[in-house]
C-alpha cells in the first residue's frame, strides 16, 4: 500500500528528555535491545495500515519480564507514554507509534514456554507468531483454534489485544473464548495474572476486559491458551449463486437447519475474479456470489451433515456446487479465499480494508446501499464475508498516489461503517479501532457510553500513559466529528426502523 | 405475565437513589440471593422481574436478546421451538425450573452447567448488554452480533460482577442449536479411575458434554449428530462398561436437587486446573462430588474457610463459598485483583448505590 502523509497529531519529545530517556533506558535492556537512529526506527513506522505512519521516540525491545516491569516504571516515573507492540499486522493502527511515546515491542517474546498436552494448554510468550502454537501443538494432535488469515505472522498478544478472530470461530469462538489466562505489566510495572486454568473465578469478568483492549489497559506478557483436538475429518463445500441475497438467505438454512459449520465464508463477484486471478483455485467466475462451508468432526457425522447441506444448497438455487474431493482440493479452495486480500491487492493500486459486522439477515440491504455509495464515490468495492458471523470486508480499491482519492476512500469508508451501525451492526468485528475508526466510534456509542470507557481505562491507566490517543474517542473529538446524534435509537431514519 | 419495559422507571429509581444517597439491592427472580456476600441490609430493594420480554430472536443468526426480567423458563421455551439451547446450561436453583430465576441473575452470577467445560461458559456466549450505571445512566456495549471488538468488552465485564457495577437491562447471547441426540450412561468406579478417564476422553474429539462422579459412579453424557453419539458410546463402553439411564442425573446435579446438597453444612464450590487429583481437604467431614470433567468440584465441609481455600490454592485453583457458612467469606481472591475490581466499581458506580457488601466486604 503507498503512503499519504497521514499522522495524527503529537508532538515531538523535546530532544533533552529523550536523551535522558534513552540512558534511562539503557540501565535496563541491553544496548541491542534499544533502537533510537532514524534507520532503525523506520521498520516500526506503522503497523498493517500503512496509510498512518509516525517515528516513534524510541523503539525498546525487552527481552525478561522483569525488563518490561522496569520499562512501564520508568516510563510511569517519567510520564511517557508507552505503545505496546506485536508483530504490527494490526489493520486499525492501534500500534502506530507517537513521536513522544516509547514503542515496546514484544518481538523477542517468541517461546513456547510449556504445552500440557494432556491437559490441553500451551503457555507461552506474548510474541509467539499464533500459527506457531498451532505447529507445535500437532505433533499431539492438538491446535490452537482461532485463525486469523494474518496467522503465519501476528502475534498471540496481539491477537489478545486485539480479540483477534478467524475463519473458523463460528464454531470455536474468538481469541477471548480460547485463552484461559493472561500475565499482565500494569502501568505502574506490576505484573499481575488475569484469568486461570480453574474455571470462571468469581468476580467480574478481567479476562474478556483484556480482550480487544488494544494495549489502552496494560502490556500482556505472558498467554495460556486452550488447545482442542484436530477434528478427525473436514470437508469444504463450495457453492456458487447468480444473486448475492440468495447466497446469504442459503447460509441461514444451513443455520435453521441446526448445523454450525466450522467455517462459512462467502465473496462477491469482485472478490471470486480476484481471488481465481491470484490462486488459480477455479472458482466459477461468472457467480455473483460464492460461499465456502467447512464442516468437521467424525467421518460419518460430517457425511451425514455434508448430505444436509448438499440439499439445501440445491433447494437454496445454487447454480453450482462442489465438494472437495480429498485435502489437497480442499486447500485448493481455501486458498482462493485466503489469499483474497492480496489479490486485491494485486488488482489495485491500493485498497482499504473494512470492517463491519451486521446481522446477516441485513446482508442483501447493505450490499445494495454499499453499491449506491461505490458508485457514488466512484470507487470500486470487493466483498469478501465471514458469513456465519455477519462479518464483512468491503475492500474499496483506490490509487493514493490519486490526489485525494486516499481521502475519499476513507469517508466511503465511514459511511460503510455507519451503514453497519444503522442496521445494528458494529464499525469493527475484529480488527479494533485503533486510530483508523476513531471518529466511528462517535456512530456506535454515546458520549455516557464513550465517558464510562474513559472511566475503565482510568482504573488502570489513571495518567492515560498507556497507548494514547486509539481506540476511543475524547469527547471533543466526537464533538467535532459531529456524530454524536447518530445513535442506536436516534437514527437518521427512524421510519426505517432497522429495514 | 405480559412483557414489559420500565426502563424508564428503573432509570428514575437509580437518579433517586442518586439523590436520597439511598442504596439498592438488586432482585431479579430471586433464586440465588444466597450467592455472594450478604447485600448490606439498609439497601432499598429494586425489582427488575417487571422488566421482562425477548425482544429480539433470530434463530437463523443464532441471537437472542431479552430484557434481564425475562425468566428462563420463557427464554427456554422460545428456544426450544426453533430447537435451540443456551449452550452453558445455566443453573435456575428456583426449585420451579426457571420460572423464577431471570436472564438478568444469570448474566450477573455468572454461573454455568454440566455443559460448561465442552459448551463453553455463561461469558462465553454473551454478545452485548444494555446496563444502567451508578449515574443513572443508560448504556449499551457489545451487541447482537457475533463479532464486535468495537470499545473495551464492557458486557462481558457484568458476567460475575454480581450486580455491583450496574442493572443488567437486557442481555444479548449467542444460541446453538441442540444436539440430535443427547445419552446419558453412568459405570461403577473409584474416583482415580473416574478422574483419569474423564481426563483422556476429554482430549479426543469426542461429543462428550457432561462428565461428573457422583455416588461412586462416573457419569457421562454424549450429544450431537446420531452416528457420532453411538459410536462414541461404544468407545466409552469398551473403556469402562456404562449402564444408559433417562439423563435426569444432569439436571439434578445442574440444580442443585441432587441429595448430595440436601445437607446443613457449608457448600463450597472448588475450581481447578484440568488434571488436579483428588483433593483431601479435611477427611473427617468432607463430602464431596466432582463435576465439569474434574474442573470443579463440590464439597460439604464445616471446615474453616482458609484450610478450604489454601487447599483449592495449593491445587492451583480456587474456592468460592457457595451456599450456608459465614457470607462474607465468598471468596479469596488476589489483592491485586481485588483493587482492579475495586476501582472498577468506582468507575461504573461512583456512589456505591448498587448492591454495598455484595461482591465483597466494602465494595
Ligand atoms: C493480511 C492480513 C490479514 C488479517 N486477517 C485477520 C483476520 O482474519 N482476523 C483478525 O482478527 N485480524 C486479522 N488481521 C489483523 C491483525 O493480524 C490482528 O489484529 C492481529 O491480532 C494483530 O496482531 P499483531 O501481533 O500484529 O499486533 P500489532 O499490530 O503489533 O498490535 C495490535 C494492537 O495490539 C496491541 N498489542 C500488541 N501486543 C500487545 C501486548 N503484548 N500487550 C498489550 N497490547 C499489545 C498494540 O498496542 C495494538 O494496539 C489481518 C491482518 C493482515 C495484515
Amino acid at each position: 500500500m503507498s503512503v499519504s502523509a497521514h499522522t495524527p497529531d503529537a508532538t515531538e519529545m523535546p530532544a533533552a528528555a529523550r536523551n535522558h530517556l534513552i540512558s534511562a533506558l539503557r540501565d535496563i535492556v541491553s544496548a541491542e535491545c534499544l533502537l533510537t537512529a532514524q534507520d532503525e526506527l523506520a521498520p516500526y513506522e506503522s503497523d498493517g495500515l500503512a496509510v498512518y505512519r509516525q517515528r516513534p521516540a524510541v523503539v525498546v525491545l525487552p527481552e525478561t519480564i522483569e525488563q518490561v516491569q522496569a520499562v512501564m516504571r520508568l516510563c510511569h516515573a517519567e510520564s511517557v507514554p508507552v505503545i505496546a507492540r506485536g508483530a504490527g499486522t494490526g489493520l486499525s493502527g492501534g500500534a502506530l507509534p507517537r513521536p513522544d511515546a516509547v514503542t515496546l515491542g514484544l518481538g523477542k517474546f517468541n517461546r513456547i514456554i510449556e504445552i500440557d498436552a494432556q491437559h490441553g494448554t500451551a503457555r507461552v510468550q506474548p510474541g509467539v507468531r499464533n500459527l506457531a502454537i498451532s505447529e507445535a501443538a500437532a505433533d499431539f494432535d492438538l491446535y490452537y483454534a482461532p485463525d486469523p488469515s494474518s496467522q503465519i505472522a501476528c502475534s498471540i498478544g496481539g491477537n489478545v489485544a486485539e480479540n483477534a478472530g478467524g475463519v473458523h470461530c463460528l464454531k470455536y469462538g474468538l481469541t477471548v473464548h480460547n485463552v484461559l489466562q493472561v500475565e499482565v505489566v500494569t502501568v505502574e510495572g506490576e505484573r499481575i495474572t488475569i484469568g486461570s486454568t480453574a474455571p470462571d473465578t468469581p468476580g467480574a469478568d478481567l479476562l474478556a476486559l483484556m480482550h480487544g483492549s488494544e494495549g489502552l489497559l496494560g502490556v500482556i506478557v505472558e498467554v495460556t491458551v486452550k488447545l482442542l483436538p484436530v477434528p478427525p475429518v473436514a470437508k469444504v463445500l463450495l457453492a456458487a449463486f447468480d444473486d448475492v441475497e440468495r447466497a446469504g438467505d442459503c447460509v441461514a438454512d444451513i443455520i435453521a437447519a441446526g448445523i454450525v459449520p466450522a467455517g462459512l465464508e462467502m465473496m462477491d463477484n469482485a472478490a471470486i475474479l480476484a481471488s481465481d486471478d491470484f490462486a488459480q483455485c477455479g472458482y466459477p467466475r461468472d457467480a455473483a456470489a460464492l460461499f465456502l462451508c467447512e464442516l468437521d468432526g467424525s467421518a460419518t457425522e460430517v457425511d451425514e451433515q455434508m448430505q444436509q447441506v448438499i440439499a439445501l444448497v440445491e433447494r437454496g438455487g445454487a447454480t453450482q456446487w462442489r465438494v472437495a474431493k480429498d485435502d489437497a482440493e480442499r486447500a485448493v479452495f481455501w486458498k482462493g479465499r485466503k489469499s483474497a486480500f492480496p489479490a486485491v491487492g494485486r488488482i489495485s493500486p491500493d485498497y482499504y480494508c473494512m470492517d463491519g459486522t451486521i446481522p446477516r439477515r441485513h446482508l442483501g440491504t447493505v450490499l445494495q446501499r454499499m453499491d449506491a455509495l461505490s458508485k457514488e464515490y466512484g470507487l470500486a468495492i470487493a466483498n469478501v464475508f465471514h458469513a456465519g458471523d455477519g462479518n464483512l470486508h468491503p475492500l474499496i480499491l483506490f490509487d493514493a498516489s490519486k490526489d485525494g482519492e486516499l481521502e475519499r476512500t476513507e469517508e466511503l469508508g465511514g459511511k460503510i461503517l455507519s451503514l453497519c451501525v444503522e442496521v445494528g451492526g458494529t464499525i469493527t468485528g475484529e480488527h479494533g479501532v485503533g486510530v483508523e475508526k476513531i471518529n466511528q466510534m462517535c456512530v456506535q456509542f454515546n458520549s455516557d457510553e464513550i465517558e464510562q470507557f474513559h472511566a475503565v481505562k482510568a482504573a488502570f491507566d489513571p495518567n492515560g500513559l498507556l497507548n494514547p490517543g486509539k481506540a476511543i474517542p475524547t469527547l471533543q473529538r466526537c464533538a467535532e466529528f459531529g456524530a454524536l446524534h447518530v445513535h442506536h435509537g436516534e437514527l437518521p431514519h427512524p421510519e426505517l426502523e432497522r429495514f | 405475565m405480559a412483557d414489559h419495559d420500565i426502563t424508564d422507571n428503573l432509570r428514575e429509581r437509580v437518579a433517586e437513589a442518586m439523590t436520597t444517597g439511598a442504596t439498592l439491592r438488586l432482585v431479579g427472580g430471586d433464586s440465588k440471593s444466597f450467592y455472594g456476600c450478604e447485600v448490606d441490609p439498609s439497601a432499598t430493594t429494586l425489582e427488575i422481574a417487571g422488566h421482562r420480554g425477548i425482544t429480539n430472536y433470530q434463530p437463523t443468526e443464532l441471537t437472542l436478546t431479552a430484557r434481564a426480567g425475562t425468566p428462563l423458563s420463557e427464554l427456554r421455551a422460545a428456544l426450544d421451538d426453533a430447537g435451540q439451547m443456551l449452550p452453558f446450561e445455566p443453573p435456575a436453583f428456583d426449585g420451579c425450573d426457571g420460572a423464577l430465576a431471570t436472564l438478568g441473575g444469570t448474566v450477573a452470577c455468572g454461573l454455568s452447567g454440566p455443559a460448561r467445560p465442552f459448551n463453553g461458559a455463561c461469558r462465553d456466549f454473551l454478545l452485548g448488554t444494555r446496563i444502567i450505571n451508578g449515574r443513572a445512566q443508560v448504556l449499551r456495549f457489545g451487541g447482537e452480533v457475533m463479532k464486535n471488538v468495537a470499545g473495551y468488552d464492557l458486557s462481558r465485564l457484568m458476567v460475575g460482577a454480581l450486580g455491583s457495577f450496574g442493572v443488567i437491562l437486557d442481555a444479548s447471547f449467542k444460541v446453538l442449536p441442540k444436539p440430535a441426540v443427547t445419552r446419558s450412561f453412568s459405570a461403577a468406579c473409584d474416583l482415580e479411575t473416574a478422574l483419569a478417564t474423564m481426563r483422556e476422553k476429554r482430549m479426543q474429539y469426542l461429543p462428550l458434554t457432561g462428565a461428573s462422579y457422583v455416588g461412586e459412579r462416573l457419569h457421562y453424557r454424549l450429544a450431537g449428530a446420531t452416528s457420532s453419539v453411538n459410536e462414541c458410546a461404544q468407545i466409552f463402553h469398551n473403556d469402562i462398561a456404562g449402564e444408559e439411564d433417562d439423563g435426569s442425573h444432569w439436571q439434578a446435579l445442574r440444580e442443585h436437587t441432587h441429595p448430595f446438597f440436601d445437607d446443613t453444612r457449608p457448600l463450597w464450590r472448588l475450581a481447578l486446573p484440568p488434571g488436579t487429583g483428588p483433593i483431601t481437604v479435611d477427611s473427617s467431614s468432607a463430602d464431596q462430588i466432582v463435576d465439569w470433567c474434574g474442573q470443579q468440584r463440590w464439597l460439604l465441609s464445616d471446615a474453616p474457610a482458609d484450610i478450604i481455600q489454601a487447599c483449592a490454592r495449593r491445587a492451583g485453583g480456587h474456592a468460592t463459598r457457595f451456599r450456608r457458612g459465614d457470607r462474607n467469606l465468598f471468596q479469596d481472591g488476589e489483592p491485586s485483583i481485588q483493587l482492579l475490581q475495586t476501582r472498577l466499581k468506582a468507575a461504573f458506580d461512583p456512589s456505591g448505590l448498587f448492591n454495598p457488601g455484595k461482591l465483597a466486604a466494602g465494595l
